[in-house]
C-alpha cells in the first residue's frame, strides 16, 4: 500500500518526467523550426490581375515574348490572355488566338480547324478578358514531379527551369494543372513564365506589368504589409484558379467568372 | 514547329501552350517495360512455385525478359529532348518524382535478372571456357568466345554438385526477391500517371494496379508467342534434316512439349486478364457513378471520339475475344497463337488510350486535341515520334534476344539447371 | 567455396561505387537541398544568377522621355498617355546606342488591337471607342488620317 505522500511525490515526478521530454520534442519540432526560417526571407512575390481592366490588347504578351526571347513567330507563350463572351441562352465561347500575341482584332470567336463563331453584340450577357502567367505556386506539383531537380522554387516563391539540367522529359509540363508550361522551341527544355526574375532582383516591375496601359496587371510582395497589392490582395474580393488542386496558387483575380476555365 | 505542333490538331478551347506532348513513345514505354516484368513473373513462377510443368518456359522467359530489359529505356531516351542528359537521373534523382525511380528500380531489376541469369547459366559459361582454355592455337573468333566465357564465370570454375545446389538456391531466392521489384518496375509506371493530378483521366489510385495487371497479361502472352515460334521453327529443323542440336527430338516429341507448356501458360495468361479487365471496368463505372467535374469532358472523349479505340480495339478485340479463345476446351496452339496476338494488340491499345486518351480533352475541359501519329519519316523528329520509331521499338527485342540466346542458349537442355 | 553466391553481388557493388565516383565529378557544387527542401528546393543554386543575369530589354517611359520630350508631351494630354511608347516601338533594349533605331509599326493590326469595337458588358473594353475593322476604312493605314501621339479631333489630318 502506498502512502498519500510518496503517491504525490511520484505523481509529480512522473509528470515531471513526462513533461520534460515532450518539451525538447516542441523545441526540435521540425515544422517550427522550418516556419522561423521562412520567416527569414522577406519577400514571396504575387501577382494581381483586374479582369474588369483588361480590355484584351495583348501587349503584355508581345512584351513578354520579346523581353523573355520566346521567338515571336512560335505558337507557345509565357503569358496570353483568353476572351470569354456568355450568350443570352447560356452559352459560353471563348478563344485565345495565338494566345492574343496579337491582341484581339476580331468579334469572331476562334473555334480552331479554321472554324469561327460568329456572335451579335445584342446576344452578349457578359463578355471579359483573363490574363493567365504561372501562379508560382506555393505547392507546385511541376516542382514535384521533376526527375532530376531542373525546375525548383526560389526562396521568394518565384519557381524556375534550370536549362542546362533540363532533360526534356516533359513532366512538368504535364503535371501543371493550369497549361503554363511548354518546351522552349530553341533550347529544347521545360520553359514558363517566372516573374521576369532578372527584372525584379533588380527592383523593376515585370515586362508585362510595364507594358499594360490600363493597369490590369500587378505585382507585389505579399510579406510586405504595405504593398499596394498586398493590401488589395487581403482586403478586396479576390479569387484564384482551379483551388480544388491544393497546389497554393499565387495569382490572384479581381473580377474572376465562375465561366472562366 | 513547337515540339508536337506538327501532330497535335487543336479544337475548340484550348490552353496556347497545349500540345501532345507524350506521344507514341510514351505508349511504348510502359508497353515494353511491361513485357520484361510480365516475361520475369512467368519465370519466376517455376523458380519459385515450383510449376513444374513451367520449367522449359522459365528459362526461355528469363532471357527473353533480360532482351527487352535492354530495349525498355529505348522509348525515353528517343522522346528526351535532350537523351545525353539522361544520366541526370542517376545523378541527381528527385525521388518526390515517380519518373526518378527509374534510375534505382532498373538498375536493381537488372542486377537482379544479370544475377538470376548467372546461376542458371555458370555451368554452362564453365563447360564452354574450360576446353578453350586448354586449346592452345585459337582462332581470333575463338579468342573472343574465350574472353567472353572465360569473364562470364567471374572466377568460378567449381561446377560440382553441391555448389550447383548452391545455386539453384540463390536463383529462388533472386526470383522471390525479383517478383516484387518486377511488380515495382511496372507499378512505377502507372504510378507516373496515376499521380498527375492535372490530368483528369489518368488520376486514379487504381492505375498502378491496372498497369501491372496488363504487363503480367502482356508479358505472358509474349513469351507464350515467341515460345511457339521458336518451337515451329525447332520442329520445322528436325523434319527438314538431320537435327543439328546434339540431343536429336523428333518432331512428336517436341509438338508435344508445346501443346503442354502453352495450356498451362495460358491458365495464367487468363488468370490475369480478368483481374487486369475487372479493374479496368471498375474504374469506368466509378468515374460515371461519382460525375466529377472533368466527367462531362471525358465521357463525350471515351463515349464519343475514342469510341472505337477503347471498346472495339482494346475491350472487344484485345479483352473479350481472347478470354473466349482461351476458355473454350480444346486449346489448340493456332487458337492460342490468335489468342496472344489480340491479347498484346489489347495491351497496346490500353496503353495508347492511356496515354493519348488523356491528351485528347484540353485542361480547360472545353476543347480537345487530335493526335495524327506521323506515318512517313522526313526528318528526325517525324521518325523518332512517329511509327517508324515505334515500330523499331517494337521488333528491337528480336535481334537482342537472338544474340543473348548465344549466350544463354534457351533450349540446350544439359547447359543449365 | 560459400563466397561464389555472392560474387554477383560484388560486381554490382563494384559498379554501384563506379556511379557514386561518377556522380562526384558530375554534379555541379551547388546542387543540393535548398530553402524550401527537398520537394521544391532541390536544385543547382547558381541557376538563380543565371537567371538575374538575362538582359533587361523593356527600359521603361522614363527611358524615351527625355530625348523624345515632343512626342511625350504631345502624347501625355490625350487619353493615349496610359500607352507606355515601347508598346507599339518595341523594347528599347540599348537605344540610342544598339539599335540606332526603334521600329516603328504602321499596321492597322497595331491600332485595332484596342480598337477593334468590342462593346463587351462588365469588360473595360467597352469604354474604349472602337471601330468595325472591315467598315472603317479597310485596307487603309490608320496613320493615314489618325496621328498616335495626337489621336484627339485636332490631331486628325
Amino acid at each position: 500500500m502506498i502512502n498519500r505522500r510518496d503517491f504525490l511525490k511520484f505523481t509529480v515526478k512522473g509528470i515531471a518526467g513526462v513533461a520534460l521530454p515532450l518539451a525538447a520534442f516542441e523545441i526540435v519540432n521540425p515544422r517550427k523550426l522550418f516556419a522561423d526560417k521562412s520567416d527569414t526571407s522577406r519577400v514571396r512575390y504575387v501577382f494581381l490581375i483586374d479582369t474588369y481592366k483588361c480590355v484584351g490588347c495583348g501587349m503584355c504578351v508581345k512584351a513578354c515574348k520579346l523581353e523573355n526571347e520566346i521567338p515571336y513567330d512560335a505558337n507557345v507563350t509565357r503569358t496570353w490572355v483568353e476572351r470569354y463572351v456568355i450568350t443570352k441562352d447560356g452559352k459560353t465561347f471563348a478563344d485565345t488566338p495565338k494566345g492574343a500575341r496579337d491582341g484581339f482584332t476580331t468579334s469572331r470567336i476562334d473555334l480552331g480547324m479554321g472554324k469561327f463563331q460568329d456572335i451579335k453584340n445584342e446576344d452578349i450577357d457578359k463578355a471579359f478578358f483573363v490574363p493567365k502567367l504561372c501562379n508560382q505556386c506555393e505547392n507546385p506539383p511541376c516542382v514535384q514531379v521533376c526527375p532530376v531537380g531542373a525546375t525548383y522554387q526560389a526562396p521568394d516563391g518565384v519557381v524556375m527551369v534550370d536549362r542546362d539540367w533540363c532533360i526534356g522529359c516533359g513532366y512538368c509540363i504535364m503535371g501543371c494543372p493550369y497549361g503554363v508550361r511548354f518546351f522552349h522551341p530553341v533550347y529544347h527544355t521545360a520553359e514558363k513564365c517566372n516573374f521576369c526574375y532578372h527584372r525584379i532582383t533588380k527592383g523593376l516591375k515585370t515586362a508585362c506589368v510595364d507594358v499594360c496601359p490600363f493597369g490590369a496587371r500587378q505585382i507585389g510582395n505579399i510579406k510586405d504589409p504595405n504593398d499596394p497589392v498586398t493590401k488589395i490582395i487581403m482586403t478586396e474580393r479576390v479569387g484564384i484558379l482551379k483551388e480544388e488542386y491544393g497546389t497554393k496558387p499565387q495569382a490572384f483575380y479581381i473580377g474572376l467568372d465562375r465561366e472562366v476555365k | 514547329m513547337v515540339h508536337g505542333e506538327l501532330w497535335t490538331l487543336k479544337e475548340l478551347f484550348v490552353y496556347p501552350n497545349e500540345y501532345i506532348y507524350w506521344s507514341v513513345q510514351i505508349v511504348m514505354y510502359p508497353f515494353m517495360t511491361g513485357l520484361v516484368a510480365g516475361a520475369f513473373v512467368l519465370s519466376s513462377l517455376y523458380h519459385v512455385f515450383g510449376i513444374k510443368q513451367l520449367r522449359e518456359m522459365a528459362r526461355f522467359a528469363l532471357v527473353f525478359s533480360f532482351a527487352l530489359l535492354f530495349v525498355a529505356p529505348m522509348p525515353i531516351v528517343l522522346h528526351l529532348q535532350h537523351p545525353f542528359r539522361g544520366v541526370n537521373i542517376f545523378m541527381t534523382p528527385h525521388f518526390t518524382s515517380a519518373i526518378a525511380a527509374f534510375g534505382i528500380v532498373f538498375s536493381a531489376y537488372g542486377a537482379i535478372v544479370a544475377s538470376e541469369l548467372w546461376f542458371l547459366y555458370r555451368k554452362h559459361f564453365v563447360e564452354v571456357a574450360l576446353p578453350l582454355k586448354e586449346k592452345q592455337d585459337k582462332g581470333l573468333l575463338e579468342w573472343l568466345k574465350f574472353f567472353v566465357f572465360c569473364s562470364l564465370t567471374l572466377g568460378v570454375y567449381d561446377v560440382s554438385e553441391e555448389t550447383l545446389k548452391r545455386d539453384e538456391k540463390a536463383i529462388r531466392v533472386l526470383a522471390a526477391i525479383g517478383i516484387p521489384v518486377a511488380c515495382f518496375l511496372h507499378g512505377y509506371a502507372g504510378f507516373i500517371f496515376g499521380s498527375v493530378k492535372a490530368n483528369a483521366l489518368w488520376m486514379t489510385p487504381l492505375m498502378p494496379v491496372i498497369f501491372i495487371m496488363s504487363a503480367i497479361v502482356s508479358g505472358i502472352a509474349l513469351c507464350m508467342l515467341t515460345y511457339i515460334v521458336t518451337m515451329e521453327l525447332r520442329k520445322w529443323v528436325s523434319s527438314r534434316k538431320k537435327s543439328p542440336y546434339r540431343y536429336s527430338e523428333s518432331k512428336q516429341e517436341l509438338a508435344g512439349v508445346e501443346v503442354n507448356v502453352i495450356k498451362i501458360t495460358a491458365k495464367y495468361l487468363l488468370m490475369f486478364l480478368v483481374l487486369a479487365i475487372t479493374l479496368e471496368l471498375l474504374d469506368l463505372i466509378f468515374r460515371g457513378y461519382t460525375a466529377v467535374k472533368s466527367w462531362d469532358v471525358i465521357r463525350s472523349v471515351i463515349y464519343g471520339r475514342d469510341f472505337t479505340d477503347i471498346f472495339i480495339l482494346q475491350y472487344a478485340i484485345g479483352n473479350l475475344i481472347p478470354l473466349v479463345l482461351f476458355l473454350l476446351p480444346g486449346l489448340t496452339i493456332r487458337r492460342a497463337v490468335l489468342g496472344v496476338c489480340f491479347v498484346l494488340f489489347g495491351v497496346f491499345m490500353m496503353r495508347w488510350n492511356v496515354v493519348i486518351g488523356g491528351q485528347a480533352f484540353s485542361l480547360t475541359f472545353a476543347g480537345y486535341m487530335h493526335y495524327h501519329l506521323p506515318i512517313v519519316p522526313y526528318d528526325w523528329e517525324t521518325f523518332k515520334e512517329g511509327l517508324a520509331g515505334a515500330l523499331s521499338i517494337a521488333l528491337m527485342p528480336f535481334p537482342l534476344f537472338w544474340v543473348m540466346s548465344k549466350i544463354f542458349p534457351v533450349f540446350d537442355a544439359k547447359g543449365s539447371h | 567455396m560459400k563466397s561464389h553466391v555472392l560474387r554477383p553481388l560484388w560486381v554490382v557493388l563494384g559498379l554501384v561505387a563506379l556511379v557514386l565516383i561518377a556522380r562526384f565529378f558530375y554534379v555541379p557544387k551547388s546542387f543540393g537541398i535548398h530553402e524550401r527542401g527537398y520537394m521544391y528546393g532541390w536544385y543547382r543554386a547558381a541557376n538563380v544568377d543565371d537567371w538575374k543575369k538575362v538582359t533587361v530589354k523593356y527600359q521603361g517611359t522614363d527611358y524615351c522621355k527625355d530625348c523624345h520630350s515632343d512626342k511625350y508631351e504631345s502624347i501625355m494630354t490625350t487619353p493615349h498617355a496610359i500607352i507606355p511608347c515601347e508598346d507599339c516601338h518595341g523594347p528599347a533594349l540599348g537605344h540610342p546606342s544598339d539599335p540606332p533605331k526603334l521600329p516603328v509599326d504602321k499596321s492597322r493590326g497595331l491600332c485595332l488591337r484596342c480598337h477593334t469595337s468590342l462593346p463587351y458588358p462588365t469588360s473595360g473594353r467597352a469604354k474604349i471607342m472602337g471601330i468595325d475593322p472591315d467598315g472603317h476604312n479597310p485596307g487603309i493605314e490608320c496613320i493615314s488620317c489618325h496621328n498616335p501621339h495626337k489621336p484627339t479631333l485636332e490631331g486628325l489630318k
